[in-house]
């Protein structure tokens, strides 16, 4: 019995092959964005993990100097008084192009880490790691890189390639590293080791001006990078419903269809419990089939993707991110249970419709019509209500949460109050009609409404984020561009190999250019309210071209004077908004240097906390300053000339000059590439929108006859009918679109002012970009048109004799 | 002659044998037609064919004068908008539009829209505290009488009924065709009636029977 109910259910989806593909295509894709975006965040998860790891010992206590590096006899004194204590040197190191990070370490005292516990088996390796020409380890890719740059270097080190190191760090023997970074005799913090033998003397006694720090129990990088990555998801949440509109749709048509059946399979005694299991096990099964697909597209999507979003994570917040994927089982098995989830949720309506389903004949489009015009009422109340509690909660809950719970009001509540909006605006659009064709079409649409009013809410809800994000995304874009125009001040910036070259090179520019000012920097650990933060500290010489360009935000009177005199501070406005303090508070960058702040400046693109002071006091409060850097101030025609001049005379290699202009191009490039993603997926969801309307058209397909074939009988011909089934499908598609601006505007301005200052630490102004939503509505039109071109078609070639049937078979 | 069908064949693609083989009859201007046959017949496909609005293989068929077999799609549209009329069986009205609204709507495609005669239709028809509803709120009967009032208002030269009343109980189908037959002779339309029942068939003023592909 089970077994002949089974297969008369199945013998629906035989004699409709493409409501079937339907339904698979819209879990497919459904799965497919969802998984994608979970299997590039599981990866990037697993680059952190990797990261924190191999460098961090994250759990330890360190001990480090406020101002900047130890002397490396600090470190042995401690020892002798018998502190068990591992020692890191940490630092930037150029090689041609690329800017790597070396990390020197003690390897016989460091907690273990997972690159060596590799070398552990390999019995050549330790003695070569101490040995004097020492081993670089690092990720295969740079592995590479690093043998051939080092293949000319005097005793150079010997380099492997380890999977456990994360990309961009170079992993080494802390003598070796202070031999790369040239900075003999130091050391950035020592790990305090958790045995320690008893009866020892307080470390604050012994080294008061050393600062113990506690471990951190998370990775700063993950913290940092969680917004992101639930923006990713949100986008993938946002495709997951997209697609799960499309499976709605199809399985509610699917089940309307087959009343007949399901009365006829209860007539011959089939209780209905039985009935709604089977069909509950095939729409699971057709679920499981449609999620595998859905995977496999995942993984292509995730794999095309993960590149790009390494490449934003590298450079947005410095996270080391690899660019190739894993498959994991954990993916695998979400990515299905999602899909059956979903396929549960989506389908709980007709399945619940059809268990209860009265013994009457099925009630006609007007009837559903009228049942959902009732309905509309109550969904645009409880439109209202999501976005009052959107709004409430950006009110009540801090932070980040508070900001998507905002987006998430704002979108689902918008959805919901477009097809009563859309209904208002047909209402309006029939009374102005003219001519009796006009007047059918508008209330044709007015009835067509209930059936693809999921699919335009898609496209609604697609069209926004476009906008939303594209808003967010240019006037980025726009602000960073102005904000580059003034702090690349320079026309033209220096590297030198080493700190002696650096003195050397500043010496003779003197004379030639109008201004040089040093680039320096050293990181601080300041205490009071900013405790906790890392801050790089640059020092600047006073020269006017700061005082005309600099991007202030915010200032106190004389400000620039005060900060010239030592007397004051500028900070960066992520470190401003992330402690919650601006010009009037003050700033501890060493316990021994409080300093007033005197302005906020704009930073955009830089994870960390950054300050300005005047170059002597820097240098008053830190030792070992690194001077390799200059900007110098020159006519920019005379420009090509010095940096050649520069090159011949010190032997500079070409990448340690670089021209305002290149340097310029070469952050937009960066900028640009840190949006390839979202840019990609905006135009996934919106194709995925498209194929909703698609859908819903022809599964309405078998409804529409009925309501076609009177107006042909009445005279107006299949092309007619055609050319207006298409205008229908851009018209409503129009009034989407213009709908969707507002809230495209609205999620713009959330993303800006809420979400970006919570993520980033930075607010944009918003800028409007009216082309662009003139491209959009092109583009709608072009997906709505498209949608409807395959019905229209069908129309068109319709047999006379088709549309007769209409009128006379008992249906 | 309003309606000349001349020796017309038919056959369905896919069909082995035809359907039609050589019809032929007449039709003057307000003359009613009655067309009997077995089911299955082709009585319904004469009757297609006579409203231009489908292909015939042979023969020829003259509507108003017009031939039928030289028209494009755009061509037959426009004649059926203007000169004929159809009432099927069911699934006659637009359901997106009221009963007003689908009263009116045919006579406006063919510019013709008479307000005073579509109102003496309505009262005519019974049809005048159901003008607001739509097609489904109505029972059987009341949306045959529409599809009649909405063919009858477009004042065509040639009513082609298929069965109207096929679907309704016997009280019901007597009273819609008394009604019809009655506006029918009242405005002077001529009528092609495809009906089971010998007694409405004996009403008109002839009455054919279709056999074997053939009128006898
Ligand atoms: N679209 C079609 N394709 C193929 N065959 C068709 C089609 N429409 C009708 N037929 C066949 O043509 C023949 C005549 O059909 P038609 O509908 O004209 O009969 P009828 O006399 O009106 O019958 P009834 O009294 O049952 O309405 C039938 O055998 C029918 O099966
Ligand atoms: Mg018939």
């Amino acid at each position: 019995m089970r077994r002949a109910a089974l297969l008369a259910l199945w013998s629906h989806w035989r004699r409709h092959p493409l409501q079937l593909a339907t339904l698979l295509a819209g879990l497919a894709l459904a799965t497919a964005l969802w998984s994608a975006v979970q299997a590039i965040n599981a990866e990037a998860r697993a680059s952190y993990a990797r990261a924190a790891a191999q460098i961090g010992a994250g759990g330890l206590d360190r001990l480090e100097a406020p101002g900047g590096p130890i002397p490396l006899a600090r470190y042995v004194a401690l020892r002798r008084a018998g502190w068990q204590l591992s020692p890191v040197l940490e630092g930037s190191w150029r090689l041609g192009e690329r800017r790597l990070r070396v990390a020197g370490i003690e390897p016989l005292s460091h907690p273990p880490l997972p690159a060596f516990a590799a070398l552990a088996e390999d019995a050549t390796a330790l003695p070569q790691m101490i040995a004097a020409g020492g081993l670089l380890l690092a990720a295969p890719d740079l592995a590479a890189d690093l043998a051939t740059a080092l293949h000319e270097m005097p005793g150079r080190p010997q380099v492997r390639a380890s999977d456990q190191v994360p990309p961009g760090l170079v992993l080494t023997d802390i003598g070796v590293a202070a031999r790369l970074l040239g900075r003999p005799d130091q050391i950035d913090r020592m790990l305090i080791l958790p045995d320690q033998p008893i009866g020892l003397a307080p470390l604050s006694a012994l080294a008061p001006d050393l600062q113990r720090l506690p471990g951190r129990a998370g990775s700063d990088t993950a913290r940092l990078t969680d917004s992101f990555h639930l923006n990713l998801t949100a986008f993938g949440l946002l495709s997951f419903a997209v697609g799960l509109f499309i499976v709605h749709g199809t399985v509610g048509l699917a089940f309307e269809q087959r009343r007949a059946m399901i009365r006829t399979l209860r007539a011959l005694g089939l209780p209905m419990r039985l009935l709604t299991g089977l069909m509950l096990a095939e729409v699971m099964a057709l679920a499981l089939l449609g999620g595998l697909v859905g995977l496999g597209l995942g993984y292509l999507v995730a794999a095309a993707l993960l590149p790009d979003v390494a490449a934003t994570l590298r450079g947005l917040y410095g996270a080391p991110v690899a660019g190739g994927l894993t498959l994991r089982p954990a993916w695998i098995g979400s990515g299905l249970a999602m899909a059956l989830a979903g396929t549960l949720a989506a389908s709980l309506h007709a399945l619940w419709r059809a268990a209860r389903m009265p013994i009457l004949a099925a009630p006609g489009l007007q009837a559903w019509a009228e049942r959902a015009a009732r309905a509309s009422r109550l969904q645009a109340l409880a439109g209202l209500g999501l976005i009052a509690a959107g709004l409430g909660a950006l009110w009540l809950i801090e932070g980040l949460i508070g900001g998507f719970a905002l987006l998430a009001g704002l979108m689902l509540g918008a959805a919901l109050l477009l097809p009563p909006a859309l209904a208002a605006l047909l209402r309006l659009g029939r009374r102005r009609a003219r001519g009796v064709v006009a007047e059918w079409l508008w209330a044709d649409m007015r009835a067509q409404l209930p059936g693809i009013g999921l699919a335009l809410m898609a496209l609604l809800l697609a069209l926004a984020t476009n906008i939303g994000v594209g808003t967010m995304v240019k006037s980025f874009r726009q602000t960073f561009t102005g904000w580059l125009d003034q702090r690349l001040i320079s026309e033209l910036y220096v590297t030198a190999t080493d700190d002696d070259q650096g003195a050397e090179i500043a010496r003779w520019l003197a004379p030639r250019v109008q201004a040089v000012l040093p680039i320096r920097s050293v990181d601080f650990t300041p205490g009071g309210a900013a405790a906790g933060q890392t801050v790089t500290v640059y020092g600047v010489v006073d020269d006017r071209s700061y005082r005309d360009h600099w991007p202030l935000l915010q200032t106190a009177p004389r400000a620039w004077d005060r900060v010239m005199a030592g007397e004051a501070v500028f900070i960066n406005e992520q470190l401003a908004r992330r402690v919650g303090i601006g010009p009037g508070d003050s700033l501890t960058l060493a316990p021994n240097w409080q300093l007033p702040i005197a302005g906020v400046y704009s930073d955009y693109g830089n994870p960390t906390g950054q300050a300005i002071v005047a170059m002597p006091s820097l240098l008053a409060h830190a030792s070992a300053v690194p001077n390799r850097r200059f900007g110098l101030r020159l006519p920019a025609a005379e420009v090509p000339v010095l940096a050649e001049a520069l090159r011949q005379r010190f032997d500079l290699p070409a990448s340690a000059l670089i021209d305002n202009a290149a340097l310029k191009a070469q952050s937009l490039a960066i900028f640009d590439k840190t949006f390839v993603v979202t840019g990609a997926l905006n135009l996934l969801t919106l194709g995925v929108a498209g194929f909703a309307i698609l859908t819903s058209l022809l599964t309405l397909w078998s409804l529409r006859l009925p309501q076609i074939a009177p107006v042909w009988a009445l005279g107006l011909t299949r092309s007619q009918l055609a050319r207006l089934e298409i205008g229908r499908s851009l018209l409503l598609a129009a009034l989407t679109a213009l709908l969707a601006l507002p809230l495209g505007l609205l999620l713009a301005w959330a993303l800006l002012a809420v979400i970006n200052v919570q993520a980033f630490g930075w607010q944009l102004p918003m800028a409007l970009f009216p082309l662009d939503w003139l491209r959009l509505f092109a583009l709608a039109l072009l997906a709505a048109g498209l949608a409807a071109a395959l019905p229209a078609r069908r129309l068109y070639r319709l047999p006379p004799s088709d549309l007769l049937k209409v009128f006379a078979n008992a249906r | 002659m309003l309606l000349e069908i001349d020796d017309v064949t038919k056959t369905y693609a896919g069909a082995s044998r035809p359907v039609l083989r050589g019809v032929s009859l007449t039709l003057a201007a307000g003359q009613t037609l009655a067309l009997t046959g077995e089911s299955g017949s082709g009585k319904s496909t004469l009757l297609h064919l006579a409203g231009a609005l489908d292909r015939f293989d042979g023969g020829e068929i003259h509507l108003s004068g017009q031939p039928l077999s030289g028209l494009d799609d755009a061509g037959r549209a426009a004649l059926r908008r203007s000169h004929v009329a159809l009432v099927f069986q069911q699934f006659n009205l637009i359901p997106s539009l009221s009963v007003a609204q689908n009263l009116a709507f045919h006579a406006r495609l063919a510019g013709r829209p008479d307000r005073d005669w579509i109102a003496r239709l309505t009262e005519r028809l019974g049809l005048a505290e159901l003008t607001l509803r739509y097609p489904e709120q109505l029972s059987g009967g009341q949306q045959q009488r529409v599809a009649i009032g909405r063919a009858l208002a477009a004042r065509p030269a040639l009513l082609l009924a298929d069965e109207p009343t096929g679907n309704l109980d016997e009280t019901a189908s007597t009273a819609v065709m008394d009604l019809m037959l009655e506006l029918v002779r009242e405005s002077g339309t001529a009528l092609f009636l495809v009906t089971h029942s010998q007694a409405i068939a004996r009403r008109l003023d002839r009455h054919l029977h279709l056999a074997g592909g053939r009128v006898v």
